[in-house]
């Protein structure tokens, strides 16, 4: 894992003091709440439905247990004994209070985080893949790209005032599981013929209210150049993005607008000016970062079995972990989905419980999901069946990764001031209500978000649902067809929405009606790509 | 317009206002020109001998076009005064100095105590620009930069 | 009825006015007329309350219920907790928003 040098951490601690002079400044009134607000906003502080809200960076969704215990310790020292998973690999916090959140900051700061660009017009986290370093399919491990980034987008002198925010994923296999075309900027390393590391650039995606998949403007920029051309990306963006509508102001629009082509060729033109600046950082602070990411020392020549005598470990084992590149480990999900509970939150207790685990099963690391889940990336299997029984015991123990009970929900009208009908109340009715019938379902990703703004990532739902506002009440869209990855793509309306027992009713009967359509080894998603939307509508509308 | 309040140069203050780009190109005499946030900055290329002082209007602090103009024109090599006027506030001249303003002419002044906090207040940084400063990996690195 | 409502400049939490400061309770605002920007600027500008806003509201036997959905949140707490709300003890609170 990334270690901060005393270069990082002075970043970091001049950062709390700056806060903390920025929020002395805004409380004594020196400065406004529209001038203090996207100071606060570049801080992760948002004010939510029913107090400030603290959004903690979690660098590409990577975590030790001494960071994973202090979130919890924020928890129940500043909030309300819980916090909340994002589909960015962050977490935040949703009862702060504005005169603490230096103090939080200072907190974070003692283990090496941060809250810096977790909001505002400015280039966000990076997300990555939560198997990184785990799986045999990558090229390379993804994260030290990723901090290659981090370093070079914070405080960046010239993009921090962007049209509009900027989100960016790296990963390095061809299985993409962090929607990386959905993204600003997807970056997929790769390693061309001659054996030599690149990263592909998909520039102008993303979701929100006009979804888009990005397009490869350059299918191999040499690794010794990524930041140079990650730079070009956002000059272009950063000059001719739209700043008449909020609405139009994301660089997908700019890419839309211009035309790949046209936007390419104004990226190759800056990229060639800006190669003669030589703002490329060295292969020697890549190696540097590399290095802090070498492989843990995992045992040889250990067990490479797991006692499946307990069926519901084994039913845990089979939903929830995947092989791991190292004979004698696995890499396992836990799931923070439990039936009728609240995607992706976790108590206090249950965040110090999963860092323990960490340090004694997984090397030291978790890592954050984009679907609001944890992984424990390298656990040795004769350890896992100890592993499962404390998190069965804590609540922890859900076996239902990537299947109908496994929602993506944004925190939705419950939490959310920009939401337009409540997310929470209708993953939990589904996840009840489907719950006995998971199983037999099979992979089926469902995704809600409580307003077009798409945090919860209805577009990329096999099953999506967006929240609408219908004359004062909550009303609910349903989309089919959607899904990330390397097959991207975005899912349509069905047609006339539903109130909330009504779109649960819905997604029960377009689940019965794939059960009974259903070819043999088809998931929810293959089946519907078979068939239609016609035939779906006729289904659930009939 | 609004006076300068800060202002890292030792040469003599441009007194001339700012003309358009548009007609900086025609009056050949020019000194001044004032850059608004859809102005081409690369437009005022061909003409960086005769240039004294570009001032870059920032009309609200959030529109971020004019720290893209100050970086273009300070990596073709301009080295005449470059002056952020409009919506400056406190917050941003750290990140302006780094892309090159040396001339600072807020609407509303700055607090004095304030903007030297600002300017002092990260002691590194990890993107080299035209400033001349070291960035981080350079530090970690023993690799130099220009200035 | 038009009710003011905002947060908390430190502690963010939301607030109601009640003719002659802010409450946590929704039940104490009242109806302020055609005084909604005079006393929204005044207060902001004096910080006792932040992103202040005019709603309409409607008083009946169960006091002031705003109209919109969004506010009602506001005014109970979120749904999904109702161990969080300003009415822990009460089981049909809930109902009360939808």
């Amino acid at each position: 894992m990334y270690k901060y040098d005393s270069y990082d951490q002075a970043m970091v601690d001049a950062r709390v003091e700056e806060f903390r002079d920025q929020v002395r400044r805004r409380l004594e009134g020196h400065i406004t709440e529209d001038q203090f607000k996207p100071l606060r906003l570049m801080n992760g502080l948002y004010l939510q439905l029913h107090a400030y809200m603290l959004r903690v960076a979690v660098p590409y969704g990577t975590l030790n247990s001494a960071q994973m215990r202090m979130l919890g310790d924020i928890a129940d020292k500043y909030d309300r004994g819980y916090g909340h998973f994002t589909t960015r690999q962050n977490i935040q916090y949703n009862w702060i209070k504005l005169e603490d959140a230096p103090d939080i900051l200072a907190d974070l700061a003692k283990v090496e985080m941060h809250a810096i660009q977790t909001s505002g017009n400015c280039i966000r986290n990076t997300t990555s893949d939560q198997y990184a370093g785990a799986v045999a399919d990558e090229v390379v491990d993804p994260r030290p790209y990723a901090e290659l980034i981090r370093q070079w987008s914070t405080f960046h002198p010239e993009f921090s005032f962007l049209p509009r925010k900027f989100k960016m994923a790296v990963i390095a296999s061809d299985t993409d599981r962090a929607a990386m075309k959905l993204h600003d900027i997807g970056i997929q390393i790769v390693r061309d013929a001659a054996g030599e590391l690149g990263a592909a650039f998909y520039v102008g995606g993303g979701m929100g209210r006009t979804p888009m998949i990005a397009p490869c403007i350059n299918p191999f920029v040499p690794i010794d150049r990524m930041i140079t051309y990650a730079e070009a990306c956002l000059r272009v963006y950063n000059r001719h993005g739209r700043r008449d509508n909020k609405y139009k102001a994301r660089i997908k629009i700019l890419v839309h607008e211009l035309g790949k082509d046209e936007y390419t060729r104004q990226v190759e033109a800056e990229f060639a000016h800006l190669l003669t600046q030589q703002i490329e950082p060295p292969l020697a602070e890549l190696e540097r970062i590399k290095a802090q990411f070498a492989e843990p020392p995992f045992e040889v020549g250990i067990a490479d079995t797991v006692d499946r005598s307990d069926p519901d470990f084994a039913l845990w084992v089979d939903n929830n972990c995947l092989p791991h590149k190292q004979a004698g480990y696995i890499a396992a999900t836990i799931s923070l989905k439990p039936v009728g509970g609240i995607p992706g939150d976790a108590s206090a207790d249950q965040i110090r419980l999963m860092a323990d685990l960490a340090r004694d099963y997984s090397f030291d690391e978790l890592r954050v999901t984009h679907a609001q889940n944890i992984v424990l990336p390298h656990v040795k299997k004769a350890d896992l069946y100890a592993l499962w029984q404390q998190l069965e015991a804590a609540g922890l123990g859900t076996a239902n990764l990537d299947l109908v009970g496994d929602i993506i929900a944004c925190p939705g009208l419950d939490y959310c001031s920009l939401a337009n009908a409540r997310s929470i109340p209708v993953a939990q009715k589904i996840g009840q209500r489907l719950a006995v019938k998971q199983q037999e379902i099979g992979e089926l990703k469902l995704k809600i978000s409580g307003c077009i703004n798409a945090c919860g990532h209805h577009h990329a739902g096999h099953i999506g649902i967006l929240g609408v506002d219908k004359k004062g009440t909550e009303n609910y869209q349903l989309l089919l067809g959607g899904c990330e990855g390397a097959d991207t793509s975005l899912g349509q309306i069905t047609g006339p929405g539903f109130d909330e027992d009504g779109i649960v009713d819905a997604v029960e009967k377009a689940t019965q009606f794939y059960l009974s359509q259903r070819e043999e080894g088809e998931r929810f998603l293959d089946t519907y790509r078979r068939i239609g939307m016609p035939a779906f509508k006729e289904a659930i509308y009939g | 317009m609004a006076e300068v309040q800060f202002r890292f140069r030792d040469d003599e203050p441009v007194a001339d206002p700012g003309v358009t780009v548009d007609a900086f190109g025609e009056q050949t005499n020019a000194l001044a020109v004032r850059l608004e946030p859809g102005d081409e900055p690369r437009d005022l290329l061909p003409h960086l001998d005769r240039l004294r002082l570009v001032e870059v209007n920032f009309p609200s602090f959030g529109d971020g076009r004019g720290y893209s103009a100050a970086r273009v024109l300070r990596e073709a090599g301009y080295i005449g005064e470059l002056r952020a006027a409009g919506e400056v506030l406190v917050d941003q001249i750290a990140f302006m100095r780094r892309c090159g303003f040396d001339a600072f002419a807020p609407e509303v002044p700055l607090d004095p105590a304030d903007a030297e906090a600002a300017w002092s207040r990260y002691g590194e940084v990890y993107q080299p620009t035209t400033d001349g400063r070291t960035p981080i990996w350079g530090l970690r690195h023993g690799i130099g930069r220009r200035g | 009825m038009k009710i003011l409502t905002g947060n908390d400049l430190k502690s963010g939490a939301v607030t109601w006015w009640d003719g002659v400061q802010w409450s946590l309770h929704v039940e104490d605002a009242v109806d302020v007329g055609d005084h909604a920007d005079t006393i929204l600027a005044r207060e902001q500008a004096a910080r006792r309350v932040n992103a202040a806003y005019a709603i309409e509201a409607v008083k009946d036997a169960d006091g002031v219920r705003p109209a919109h959905i969004k506010d009602r949140i506001r005014a109970l707490g979120p749904t999904v907790r109702p161990d969080l709300t300003l009415k822990p003890a009460d089981p049909g609170a809930g109902d009360w928003v939808i």
